[in-house]
């Protein structure tokens, strides 16, 4: 293998610009995290309601959880990115189109991060929904017998129950975030794959570049998963296993 | 807005669309084979005695795990004319790419499957006489297998959609094709709704099978 | 034809099996009791290695299983186990049950496997089932069909693990049945059972065991006359009540 190393690179400055390839995959970072957690924030409240709503009786709420979690499932979450960045504001009337395509501040990152929350409402959803319904029977006859409200059932008795169930699949969804954050580098989003990509051609030293971002996804859901574990500790139920 | 989407661009790009999708399902294929082998091996060696072996199975799986299959896709691309000393293009280079990613998820199933097999299983081969490799093929693996062939297939549905990152390196798969057309006709709306719906139909289909596959193969006790 | 001499064993700092000691003779029938957890299943699975054993040495038919470099394999073939919950192959027919060590560890044609497998299952009053799968058989045939697969290898002894414990009442008797057919044609017998009418009627001697230990080794006259332990007596009296 016939490679010039060269870990000098990132203290160097980019072929056209003031700044370094440090500042590069720092500002990479910044992004990453900030669509990732964002995201993070719309798919556990969405993934929650849909959750919620697949364990209903009603079955026009329960179809639509499920149409929800088939629709965002089965089309490839790249393939979901173009169709939010390319085809919806097609579809919205004029004026608001136009906005979007020439004014909307922070374009890529809103539409990024959107479609990233959605995408993952749906897994979520699934997860919630597992886990209410692997909750023996008696606990909701229980909630509703002492007089609580359906709703209340779920807040109070339910989901609290519900999601300690599913923090294992939790923890593993929320690292997942972060990687499928990655494919928003296709819409022009300047995350860390994107920086990557833009420092290999810019540089020439691609494995240094990579190693480099490599090690910052890991730290990533790393953290991801410390920050999980941590609030599966601190939620625990004395006496419950595990 | 949708009324004015122009129907006969859809029409005049199916034969390019259907190349991109054939290579797409070459690529899921390979890599579930290949992906399913090679995992099985990995989750054979996760649960051997030997440390050495279990420590980097596991070293394996858990890396390609924690990294975005984005990033794992360019580093292949990246590495594999290096080693080589030539390039091997960007179909190569996914087939081998998925080949070995999918292999870290494939082996995390069929470790579960393995572990699936009642102790009492194994014992009862080894009482036989059978020897480690004979109890592992005629004993536990078909039961892992037939097991978790759901959950194989599921993989499998998520690992054809992921195959659609291979737009990163450049390699004509479907969404490629499609991508491609709208650039060829100026109408990339109407491409992506039709690339959509088609990854749509497919995989919706699939994991409708998988559901009701489910409750047919679990092997009765 | 099986000795036993010093026999012990640790799971971590637990002591399962403590300085066990004894001897089965050629068409011998010794039957093994005890509380749960007394050690009896570990002991039976060390006869043919299933268990690894720290200390102590267990021969079978003349062959140390004990000492490192012994083929496990070949003394495994011809020692015939049967478990507490039958472990048929439940992808696997009647036949291929039958025929899978025959063919795969002595190296018999399927043929000839074929002819000796049905031979057996015919003995077990089973030969009608031969097409079927595990699943569509009673508790009771499956460990008839357990024990055929047993004799389709020529076994010198066999070993039986509780075969009777998990099986409803009304099954209980066709698999002693069974066993009683076998002691009785001189075939060299260990058994882990708490059927104490079974052990009347064929067992030669009884091993009682606690912690560990083995605590009686006796004819079973003396053992059904007059326990010398106090730990015998109670078990006794409690098993007998029902």
């Amino acid at each position: 293998m016939n490679y010039h190393w060269n870990w000098g690179i990132f203290a160097q400055q980019v072929q056209a610009g003031e700044e370094t390839y440090f500042d590069w995959l720092l500002s990479g970072l910044g992004w990453t995290v900030a669509c990732s957690l964002s995201a993070w924030v719309i798919a556990l409240a969405l993934g929650t309601a849909i959750g919620v709503l697949r364990t209903t009786r009603s079955r026009t709420l329960s179809g639509a959880g499920a149409a929800w979690v088939e629709l965002f499932r089965n089309i490839p979450l790249l393939v979901q990115m173009f169709l939010w960045f390319f085809v919806v504001p097609e579809l919205l009337p004029r004026e608001l189109s136009l906005w979007i395509k020439q004014d909307m501040p922070a374009k890529e990152f809103v539409t990024a991060t959107l479609c990233l929350g959605l995408f993952t409402s749906a897994r979520i959803a699934e997860q919630v929904r597992a886990g209410i319904q692997s909750l023996p029977r008696g606990q909701r006859d229980a909630a509703l017998a002492l007089g609580l409200s359906s709703a209340q059932a779920y807040r109070h008795v339910l989901l609290p129950r519900a999601l300690r169930v599913i923090m294992a699949p939790l923890t593993s969804e929320f690292m997942n975030t972060f990687k499928n954050s990655s494919v928003a580098y296709a819409i022009g989003l300047l995350e860390l794959t994107f920086r990557a990509r833009q420092m290999q051609e810019d540089s020439e030293q691609g494995i240094e570049t990579y190693i480099a971002v490599t090690l910052l996804y890991f730290l990533c859901a790393f953290i991801a998963n410390r920050v999980m574990a941590l609030i599966e500790a601190r939620t625990r139920i004395p006496g419950s296993i595990g | 807005m949708l009324d004015n989407l122009d129907l006969e661009v859809v029409r005049a790009s199916l034969p390019f669309l259907w190349t991109g999708l054939l290579f797409s399902l070459k690529l899921t294929l390979v890599a579930m084979t290949g992906g399913i082998v090679f995992g099985t091996l990995l989750a054979l060696a996760r649960l051997s005695p030997f440390a050495v072996l279990r420590n980097s199975a596991a070293a394996y799986v858990n890396i390609l795990r924690s990294i975005p299959l984005l990033m794992v896709i360019l580093w292949f691309f990246l590495v594999i004319p290096l080693i080589s000393g030539k390039p091997v293009g960007a179909e190569n280079s996914a087939l081998i790419t998925f080949t070995l990613f999918e292999a870290a998820f494939y082996g995390e199933i069929m470790r579960a499957g393995i572990q699936s097999v009642p102790r009492g299983q194994v014992d009862a081969a080894r009482a036989l006489g059978l020897g480690y490799a004979q109890s592992m093929r005629d004993v536990v693996l078909p039961q892992a297998f037939r097991n978790m062939l759901p959950v194989l297939l599921t993989q499998t549905i998520i690992l054809f959609q992921d195959t659609s990152l291979v737009y990163a390196i450049g390699a004509t798969d479907l969404l490629k094709a499609a991508e491609i057309s709208g650039k060829n006709y100026n109408r990339p709306v109407e491409m992506y709704l039709l690339v959509a719906l088609i990854y749509f139909a497919i995989c919706f289909t699939l994991s409708r099978l998988v559901r009701r596959l489910q409750a047919r193969v679990a092997i009765p006790r | 034809m099986i000795s036993i001499r010093g026999v012990s064993k640790w799971y971590g700092p637990t002591r399962v099996l403590d300085d066990c000691s004894t001897e089965v003779a050629k068409g011998e029938v010794v039957v093994v009791c005890g509380p749960s957890g007394s050690g009896k299943s570990t002991l039976i699975k060390c006869v043919n290695g299933l268990e690894p054993v720290q200390r102590g040495e267990v021969v079978v038919d003349g062959v140390s299983v004990t000492a490192a470099g012994t083929d496990l394999n070949r003394l495994r073939a011809r020692v015939g186990m049967v478990f507490q919950h039958f472990e048929l192959f439940p992808h696997l027919s009647i036949t291929d049950n039958l025929t899978l060590g025959q063919t795969r560890v002595l190296g018999r044609s399927r043929d000839e496997a074929i002819t000796r497998g049905l031979a057996m299952l015919d003995r077990v009053g089973l030969a009608a089932h031969r097409d079927k799968f595990p699943a569509q058989l009673s508790g009771g045939q499956q460990q008839r069909v357990a024990i055929a697969r047993a004799l389709a290898m020529d076994p010198v002894c066999m070993l039986f693990d509780e075969p009777t414990s998990a099986l409803d009442p009304e099954m209980i008797s066709e698999v002693l049945d069974v066993m009683v057919k076998l002691a009785e044609e001189g075939m060299t017998m260990m058994c882990v059972t708490h059927e104490m009418g079974f052990a009347r009627r064929v067992a030669h001697r009884v091993i009682f065991m606690d912690h560990g230990r083995i605590v009686e080794d006796c004819t079973k006259e003396s053992f059904f006359g007059t326990p010398r332990s106090e730990r015998a007596q109670q078990f006794l009296a409690k098993i007998l009540r029902h």
